[in-house]
């Protein structure tokens, strides 16, 4: 078996195993998408309006919960030495961790936010626009996510700096997810702020896990 | 494989402190250095920046044998710290599959390593539950179950007892009798023949 689908295996294990997978972020997204209406009002005309943009806007929210032990806890116990000492490249390594965090959290949040979307009061018509929005999103929200928590490395109250280093880069695909997601409602398609958000993403995965390598070596060092 | 690592000119710094500089001296194939030198003085950081973890003030690092110095490390070398690169909450069976798996072990060598350092009683327990000497043979028992060159290792014996200070005595000697080479951080004197280079001196 190749090293780094042993790699994604340990990662994914990591994940079920100690912080529940995507549990505690369900849970959160589930409490955010409740706690909204009941701040806003009932009025379902209303609701139904912005259930899309909470629904995309929890998510993103969600998308930090995680992030904070993703390298934190290999450089705690000496595991990103190994991490680094192993035949695929330290960047290989953070792009494999990234994708495990997506699966296990971003991946289950993504198909819950149609979901939430819809209990809220949106169209079911919107669902699949929502569903590749989130797709999207929760791809790009991981890799930059991981980039934010390997620059935290070593710092104390990581994840307010992960916060801070990271919402500004959550900005763009939250307003191209957001356009898509109007322009959807309003019968126009959605297909150039999906693609916005699509290429965000791409771009996000092919080049966060430079600065992720970049960063844990920093920290190692 | 790695036949012989040459520390030319080597000058550590960490933050505002120079730990040492102008270190020079070789580790051969069949050879074991064993670095003493006070708490502190740069034992665990000369032995990081061999393994490339960390970036000397001045110096170089070679390896011969092997063309490319960081494919010399990412396919000659191991390295065990004071840490041991385990995680508490998985078993010891999984995390030395991991590593040993990590560094290029397969099946046949990790039940040759679980045979040697006696860890079938030990696999199915969580790692936190084990003591320190038989979480340090878990993280040594990639040494077997991964053969590779060059062993770095920071006071490899520390947590043990003497029945198994002899025991990986043994499996010095035997790597060191294969060609391979050897490099340890210790304060008490490794159970084999090695040659002692003091840093900070």
């Amino acid at each position: 078996m190749s090293p780094l689908l042993v790699l994604l295996r340990r990662e994914l294990a990591l994940a079920w195993g100690r912080g529940g997978g995507p549990l505690p972020a369900l849970a959160f997204y589930a409490g955010i998408t409740t706690l909204l209406p009941l701040a806003i009002g009932p009025e379902p005309d209303r609701l139904a309006v912005i259930a899309p943009g909470i629904a995309w806007l929890a998510l993103a929210l969600a998308s930090l919960l995680s992030l904070e032990r993703l390298f934190e806890r290999d450089h705690e116990d000496g595991t990103l030495d190994l991490l680094a000492l192993g035949g695929p490249p330290l960047e290989a390594v953070c792009a494999v961790k990234a994708l495990a965090q997506w699966l296990a959290t971003g991946l289950p949040l993504a198909l819950a936010a149609p979901v939430a979307a819809v209990m809220l009061g949106a169209p079911p018509s919107l669902a699949p626009v929502i569903v590749l929005c989130a797709l999207a999103g929760s791809l790009a929200f991981a890799f930059v996510g991981g980039m934010g928590a390997a620059l935290a490395l070593g710092s104390r109250r990581g994840g307010l700096l992960i916060a801070v280093i990271v919402l500004p880069l959550f900005a763009p695909p939250v307003i191209f997810g957001g356009g898509a997601l109007s322009q959807a409602a309003s019968g126009l398609g959605g297909t150039s702020g999906l693609l916005l958000l699509g290429a965000w993403a791409a771009v996000a995965v092919a080049l966060s896990p430079l600065a992720m390598a970049a960063a844990c070596r920093n920290a190692l060092d | 494989m790695i036949s012989l690592v040459q520390i030319e000119a080597l000058a550590i710094r960490r933050g505002e402190r120079l730990l040492f500089e102008h270190l020079d001296f070789t580790v051969a194939a069949g050879e074991a250095v064993a670095l003493t030198g006070r708490n502190g003085a740069g034992k665990t950081s000369l032995l990081r920046a061999v393994a490339g973890l960390l970036r000397p003030a001045a110096g170089t690092v070679r390896f011969a044998g092997v063309e490319d110095a960081d494919e010399a490390r990412a396919t000659g070398l191991h390295l065990i710290g004071h840490l041991d690169g385990l995680k508490g909450g998985r078993t010891a069976r999984e995390e030395l599959a991991f590593a040993a798996r990590w560094t290029g072990a397969d099946a046949a060598g990790l039940a040759s390593a679980a045979e040697t350092l006696e860890l079938a009683r030990l696999l199915d327990l969580e790692v936190r539950k084990l003591s320190a000497g038989q979480r340090r043979r878990v993280a040594l028992a990639r040494l077997v179950a991964a053969p590779r060159a060059l062993w770095l290792l920071d006071e490899p014996l520390a947590p043990l007892d003497s029945v198994w200070r002899e025991r990986i005595g043994g499996l010095m000697a035997a790597h060191l009798a294969g060609g391979g080479l050897m490099l340890a951080a210790v304060h008490d004197p490794l159970p084999i023949p090695a040659r002692a280079v003091e840093i900070g001196a």
